[in-house]
């Protein structure tokens, strides 16, 4: 690829290079008019400290949006499904602004009331990437609110997911039990001193009190705190399953119910302490591994992909309507990058469509009128006008979405091997306590209940549960931190087992943006490039427009009878040349080669010159990447485009390794469920909506997207395009995800045993039970935090 | 000894304020986001402002 000009000027408002220095505002240069407008605006409100706080903050202006864009906020209906409250002149709404990413978008954000009179107060919630602003109704409409958010860089998303209600709120049930947790904990472990230490014959009146707010205390913990660890294990019994927790329930209650026993015969004083303290530990796990990507979300449907509303055009009239209340037989105008939501025929205006998205095909798609055009295309050229012919919830891409097929899968049973573990621990556990019940039985009756209830409460697998929870939750951790997103913990076994890849193409081993662009045929002067390329620059098609990026380029060259057929190509008269760009059929080539990618024929003055040949970009990172994982994993290649890189495609992969091409989204679907069959365990990379099936079906879907705040198919995790190469190590660090928790497992048995040997001898004093359960729980936490770093660090993550 | 029991009232008392503290916090959704507050209370509005912020909670 030829470089293109470089000034080395970055634009003070968003960073991107200009193109010269054109555009500049006392010494300070921008890459375009509206970065320099957005820089006057905020400077001249005297909220300069924007640019202050970090460097470049703002996002480009480079591609304008248009105007009635919002037109739609004028619409009561609609304005009444956004917003939380409403008096006589106060409305407060919430938006989803996706671009929020520093400290300077919050300070110009939560200072809007200095931009637009009217705006009362305006307030960020950064991990949701959301405002709410309250505004006065009177003074100013929610659609210039949207508006000026959109001219200063932030627009809002708005989507037909919005119409449903607002998101939910987030559960913070687990860090109220926490809390309460930490506080019988903590107080129990002082009120405890007394009964390991001993009181003083003339103290021992004090001792029943201390009994008993211990007692007291871990009430709260018993009936609210350990609450999680009930429903789960509930969950599991009814299922005829046996999970960890159910072992883990029995514990706290036989230790409950023995220390309430005790205090209230007088005989001890119980186990309070340890019992808090395991279930504080537990729960500490459990908020560790709960650790949600709350701008992220692993559920989206279609109607985060869809706008909220359209424009329909009737009487020569522009109206915005709302989605879901347009009918077949309306007229929709769809403008440039805009979405087409309903499936219809093409009535006016040339339609370059790219399906990327849906099918995979990587070229955009040209349609004439009268041709039908289905949802989920973007349009690339012009404004079109679609009649609709389907309802919106009838459509192509909705029915492809509503598939039986398609729909998610039954939740996985908890096949962890955690829980597999602690089956096999607890049964053992029991078959001990039977003995030791047998042994004293026949030696001591008096001893069975306190030997066996000691051995249950030292035996609990918390430690397992500990050791799971710990390493599983920083190992999340870790890979959020290097944007690898899981939904949760159990992906992490997912991708560990996985023994087959499955790759999409289009999106995912390629790039959308870049196209590398080659040439064959007659050898063409410089002077000539820049004659082809000012013919090329008069139009918008996405091949010129490539071809544009790629050629040099010289201004003054003037074009003259320039003319374009649309979905064949343009001619134009540069320097007294007749120089014609199309398809083989427009510039009359008579031998159109066909050995792959998307051409571009040139005629010189009749004469054919040759083609210039467009193949999608494959990342930098693929090739590496793939050598690296077809060492040890069997690949498929599931692409909906058609097989005009099958040839170097199989070089790259395994001969071993399956090339599927012109595959719909069921058919991918399909692969994925044959590969089960023959007992694989499918791992799929995907990007599109056209995956969407075949991410659902997979053992373990992993979606790959250019921007976490873009859409993504629903997934088990979301992986930033940028961080594909490092694949092979995350992986590695799922794998060692077992290795952690079974050495961390193998350390709290010492422990165990140690325990078990007071425990069956029926000698275990509530202070052995109160130094050897934190002990191994610190441990236990130490050991796994420790080692997951460290393979983390030998990883280079 | 009664002291001991007027302590451990006195004790008890202190922790479950912290305790009811924390839950105040959690509910009054102070743990929804950990990165506005300590950035926030960093801008300093210029001298001169006509408006202040307007606290929505």
């Amino acid at each position: 690829m030829l470089p293109t000009n470089h000034t080395g000027l970055q634009c003070a408002h968003c960073g991107e290079e200009c193109p010269d220095e054109g555009i500049s505002l006392a010494g300070v240069h921008f890459c375009c008019a509206g970065c320099r407008s957005v820089y006057q605006l905020i400077n001249q409100q005297g909220l300069c400290d924007y640019y202050a706080l970090n460097r470049q903050p703002g996002a480009s202006q480079q591609i304008p949006v248009r105007k009635d864009k919002f037109a739609f906020l004028d619409d009561s209906r609609i304005i009444q499904k956004l917003i939380s409250f409403q008096n006589n002149e106060q409305t407060r709404v919430t938006f989803y602004l996706p671009h929020i990413h520093c400290s300077s978008c919050l300070y110009l954000l939560e200072h809007l009331h200095k931009l637009q009179p009217g705006v009362l107060a305006a307030r960020v919630n950064f991990t949701r990437k959301e405002i709410q602003i309250d505004i006065n109704h009177q003074v100013v409409s929610l659609r210039r609110i949207a508006e000026l958010l959109t001219q200063i860089g932030y627009e809002p998303y708005i989507s037909l997911a919005d119409l449903n209600g607002a998101r939910p709120p987030q559960d913070k049930k687990y860090i109220k039990q926490l809390g309460v947790a930490g506080f019988s904990f903590a107080n129990i472990m002082l009120l405890s001193f007394p009964e390991y230490f001993g009181l003083a014959a003339s103290e021992q009146h004090l001792q029943g009190i201390f009994r008993m707010l211990n007692l007291v205390l871990a009430l709260p913990v018993v009936l609210y705190s350990a609450i999680p660890f009930y429903e789960s294990a509930w969950k599991s019994l009814r299922h005829r399953f046996l999970n960890i927790d159910a072992p883990i329930v029995l514990a706290i209650f036989i230790t409950f119910g023995r220390s309430l026993y005790e205090v209230l015969s007088g005989t001890g004083g119980g186990y309070f302490d340890s019992m808090t303290g395991i279930v504080f530990f537990m729960l500490a796990g459990k908020v560790l591994q709960d650790k949600t990507y709350r701008q992220l979300s692993f559920e989206r449907d279609y109607t985060s992909y869809f706008p909220i509303s359209v424009t329909v055009v009737a009487d020569d009239r522009e109206m915005a309507v709302a989605l879901p209340v347009v009918k077949p037989g309306d007229t929709l105008r769809i403008h440039s990058e805009e979405l087409i939501p309903a499936d219809g025929i093409l009535t006016r205006g040339n339609a370059l469509i790219d399906y990327s998205f849906v099918t995979g095909e990587s070229m955009a798609i040209p349609k004439d009128m009268g041709e039908i055009v289905y949802a989920g295309g973007r349009q690339k050229g012009g404004t079109i006008e679609v009649l609709v012919t389907r309802e919106v919830a009838q459509s192509y891409l909705t029915r492809l979405w509503n598939q039986d097929a398609l729909r998610r899968k039954q939740p996985k049973e908890q096949s962890s091997f955690v829980h597999l573990i602690s089956r096999y621990f607890t049964y053992v556990l029991f078959g001990l306590a039977a003995i030791a019940a047998l042994y004293w039985w026949i030696n001591d009756p008096s001893r069975i209940a306190n030997a066996v209830t000691a051995m249950l409460i030292v035996a609990c697998p918390c430690a397992l549960l500990l050791s799971g929870t710990f390493t599983q939750g920083n190992i999340l951790r870790i890979l959020g931190r290097n944007q690898f997103y899981l939904r949760d913990a159990q992906v992490i076994e997912d991708i560990a087992k996985a023994d087959h890849i499955v790759f999409d193409k289009t999106g995912t081993l390629t790039t959308v943006q870049d196209m590398n662009v080659g040439y064959e045929g007659e050898r063409l002067s410089n002077d000539q490039l820049k004659m082809i390329a000012a013919v090329a620059a008069q139009t918008n098609h996405p091949l010129t427009r490539a071809l544009c990026s790629w050629l040099p380029h010289d201004p003054s060259l003037q074009v003259e009878a320039f003319r374009e057929i649309p979905g064949e190509g343009v001619a134009g008269i540069v320097n007294d040349t007749l120089i014609q760009l199309g398809s083989a059929f427009y510039a009359k080539n008579v031998h159109p080669s066909n050995t792959g990618g998307s051409r571009v024929y040139i005629n010189w003055n009749y004469a054919s010159k040759g083609c210039f040949v467009f193949t999608s970009h494959y990342r930098d990172e693929v090739p590496e990447l793939v050598k690296k994982l077809r060492k040890h994993y069997r690949l498929s290649l599931v692409s909906g485009d058609n097989n005009r890189e099958e040839k170097n495609l199989r070089r790259l992969f395994a001969h071993n390794s399956t090339l599927l091409f012109n595959q719909r989204p069921e058919d991918k679907l399909r692969h994925v469920e044959q590969l089960q069959k023959m007992g694989k365990r499918v791992m799929v990379i995907g990007d599109g909506l056209n995956d969407a099936g075949a991410l659902r079906q997979a053992d373990a879907g992993i979606a790959l997207t250019e921007d976490t705040n873009n859409f993504t198919p629903a997934s088990d995790a979301i992986l930033e395009a940028a961080q594909l190469s490092k694949l092979p190590k995350f992986i590695r660090l799922c794998k060692a995800n077992r290795y952690i928790i079974m050495a961390s497992f193998f350390l709290s048995i010492v422990y165990n045993v140690i325990g078990l040997y007071f425990a069956v001898q029926g000698t275990l004093s509530p202070l052995i039970a109160a130094i050897l359960m934190p002990a191994s729980s610190l441990s236990i936490l130490l050991v796994t935090f420790g080692s997951s770093r460290l393979v983390a660090n030998q990883l280079d993550l | 000894m009664t002291v001991i029991i007027i302590l451990l009232g006195a004790s008890i008392s202190v922790s479950a304020l912290f305790l009811a503290g924390f839950i105040w916090s959690v509910k009054n959704k102070q743990y929804d986001d950990e990165f506005s507050p300590p950035v926030r209370i960093l801008f300093d509005d210029k001298p001169g402002d006509d408006t202040t912020t307007v606290d929505t909670q």
